[in-house]
């Protein structure tokens, strides 16, 4: 099997199954999961967004990033929790620490993530506080704190937005397993497009500059990593063919969409609405589009049994060479 | 400091788990030759650790009733019929006009049948076409008639036959992926070089059901926790063999220290190839294959596929560095590319 090649041999689906039923058993994880990979990415790269407006002074914009880091970890942390088989047990997460886990590290980065986007958010309300008084004293202080935990949460962000990619590939789903050097950088990419495309729809015209040249590095990120996805061999047909293969299409169509009309919606504050649902609607059909894509490829014997058979043969060809 | 094989390779796990001075690891060796498909170690499993009910459908996969390892079936007896006569055996139709007696519609059939096993994702159906393969050719042999196979199309329509049975278990790798993903320590690694699911511990995640590459590990819908076999923990503190090894009543399960067993089992290959069973060989016994070895291993008499084994399965977590690494690179790819759009000049 060529890689990196345009033409791929795929080959022939002619291997042997017990009754056709699949090797594996496919993932447990509930559309959740998706979501989770959605709202968790949308909450990192708008707490980047909210830090970088945050230092260059862009108080709406920081705003805006702020609050929709909030939403989307409080949204994130209940579809983890909700995820599970056991929904009260979901503190059993913090008993133990492990870099062999990618799901153990991901809890502990949202654990860092969480409370720090929190703070930064919850600070936005100083301005609603009374001039004098205790409460005038928290409205005085609320600022400072704030911006100190607005950079925390920008600092663990990039973590939270990749791990993920991580969380997939550490198993043995064949295209999940396989696209592990894809996965982090189409989940960057698609983590910068959906904030870029929040601020864009909700903080004003003046501000939002950075988001446009944000949505083309993002798109740059999510495109130069995600291309791999279509080369990998057989267990690249998942993200080419079927209902996994339309959404990740249709993840990739909207995220070129969306940045084109970003970067001519200046003047046109429809124009930066419409780009940036575009944008939001992109990383929620590659989030779904990769999640399906495993789950379809763990179902089909053949992309686990296929490519084994050819590893077995490329190592017996080696050793008699 | 980990061990330099701490992700690949070969290990000895219950010194690297931590132990000091741990017994001898021990496993299984299940030679699939002298299997005679009695499902004592299906029920003597239940039985002894007090597994549910996992449905109680005719499923038209040969004698196979049970379909896959799930989280309530911790041993799972596989069935296959094979138009071709077995090895040192004498062809049951020699001389005899015949033809294949197994269908590939029959076998289509058993890919499309399921069953409430009451887990997640339990027994899932196949994929018809590949079941088809299975019995030996994509050409229509007329509709599994009520009768056995022969006795109504006369002897034109037999066959040379041969029925592969193989009791499958969890394999309890040397580098299990289920128990490093774990994110809540419920999955551990014994004494005796085994792994093992706390029930207390479990909250449901539901990542070593994705880690796993053998697919053994799996959800019971009703508590929400993964289940597999332990090998018989409770049982080997105390020095007792596994419940399935003691039902099985051909030793084709044989428990024992690994070491022995993967001796034991070298000298039965050998002993069959000598008989003329060119087509014995072992599966999971080597400590440099994919997963570090496998604790329970098998001599089979086909391809690993065959039996609904992967032939080459290998650790996921062996490639986690790499993993990590990418993810560190994107990581840094994004906190830059948000500097640089927000350092760009204002319009």
């Amino acid at each position: 099997m060529t890689r990196g090649g345009e033409q791929l041999t795929v080959p022939p689906a002619d291997f042997a199954s017990y009754y056709g039923r699949p090797v594996l058993k496919p993932p447990v994880w509930k559309y959740d999961i998706a979501g989770y990979l959605f709202t968790g990415g949308l909450a990192a790269g708008s707490a980047l967004i909210g830090a970088g407006a945050q230092l260059t002074g862009r108080p709406a914009l920081r705003t805006v990033g702020r609050w929709t880091a909030l939403g989307g970890v409080a949204a994130s942390t209940y579809l983890l929790v909700h995820d599970l088989g056991r929904p009260a047990r979901f503190h059993h997460m913090l008993r133990v620490a492990k870099v062999t886990s990618p799901m153990s590290v991901g809890t502990w980065i949202l654990a860092a993530f969480g409370p720090m986007a929190g703070v930064a958010a919850v600070a936005e309300l100083a301005p609603l506080l009374p001039q004098h008084g205790v409460l005038g004293l928290a409205r005085r202080i609320a600022p400072p704190i704030g911006n100190i935990a607005g950079l925390a949460a920008a600092a663990t962000a990039p973590a939270l937005a990749t791990y993920t990619g991580v969380l997939l590939a550490d198993t043995a789903v064949p295209s999940w397993h396989d696209a592990y050097p894809s996965l982090p950088f189409v989940f960057a990419g698609s983590a910068l497009a959906a904030a870029s495309g929040v601020g864009l729809i909700a903080a004003p015209a003046a501000e939002t500059a950075p988001l446009r040249r944000l949505a083309l590095a993002a798109a740059a990120i999510e495109f130069g990593g995600g291309h791999q996805l279509e080369r990998q061999g057989l267990t690249s047909e998942p993200y080419t063919h079927g209902r996994s293969g339309r959404l990740v299409k249709a993840g990739r169509a909207l995220l070129a969409v969306g940045t084109a009309t970003a970067l001519l919606s200046r003047r046109s504050r429809l124009l930066a609405a419409i780009s940036g649902a575009a944008l939001v609607a992109s990383s929620v059909a590659t989030r779904f589009g990769v999640f399906e894509a495993g789950r379809v490829s763990a179902r089909d014997p053949k992309y686990t049994v296929v490519p084994q058979r050819e590893r077995l043969a490329e190592k017996r060809s080696a050793t008699q060479l | 400091m980990p061990h330099a094989n701490a992700l690949y390779g070969p290990l000895d796990p219950a010194p690297d788990a931590g132990y000091e001075n741990p017994p001898p690891r021990m496993g299984f060796f299940t030679d699939t030759s002298v299997c005679i498909g009695c499902k004592a170690c299906e029920v003597a499993c239940k039985e002894w650790n007090g597994v549910p009910e996992s449905g109680l459908d005719l499923l038209g996969m040969s004698y196979d009733n049970t379909g896959a390892l799930t989280a309530n079936s911790w041993r799972h007896v596989a069935f296959v019929e094979q138009p071709r006569s077995a090895g040192w055996a004498t062809p049951a139709f020699e001389g005899d006009p015949d033809g294949p007696a197994i269908s590939p519609v029959t076998a289509a059939v058993g890919a499309r049948t399921s069953t409430d096993t009451g887990t997640d994702p339990g027994l899932d159906t196949g994929s018809p076409a590949a079941a088809a393969r299975m019995s030996g050719g994509p050409e229509f042999l007329g509709m599994p008639g009520a009768q056995p196979p022969g006795r109504g199309s006369g002897a034109e329509g037999r066959t040379d036959f041969r029925w592969l049975m193989m009791s499958d278990v969890c394999k309890h790798c040397t580098h299990a992926a289920c128990l490093d993903v774990c994110p809540t320590g419920s999955l551990f690694r014994t004494e005796f070089g085994t792994v093992v699911v706390q029930e207390d511990i479990c909250n449901g995640c539901g990542y070593c059901i994705s880690a796993c590459p053998y697919g053994v590990i799996d959800q019971r819908k009703d508590d929400g926790r993964a289940w597999k076999c332990t090998l018989c923990y409770d049982r080997l503190g105390v020095g007792m063999t596994p419940a399935c090894a003691q039902a099985c009543p051909t030793e084709s399960i044989q428990y024992g220290e690994l070491d022995e067993l993967r001796e034991r089992a070298a000298a039965r290959v050998a002993k069959l190839h000598e008989r003329g069973v060119p087509e014995a060989r072992l599966y999971g016994h080597d400590p440099n294959d994919g997963v570090g070895g496998d604790g329970a291993f098998f001599l089979l008499l086909d391809e690993p596929e065959v039996y609904g084994l992967p032939p080459d399965p290998i650790v996921t977590t062996r490639d986690l560095p790499a993993m990590w690494k990418r993810a560190g690179l994107a990581a840094m790819t994004m906190a830059v590319a948000t500097a640089v759009a927000f350092l760009g000049r204002r319009p």
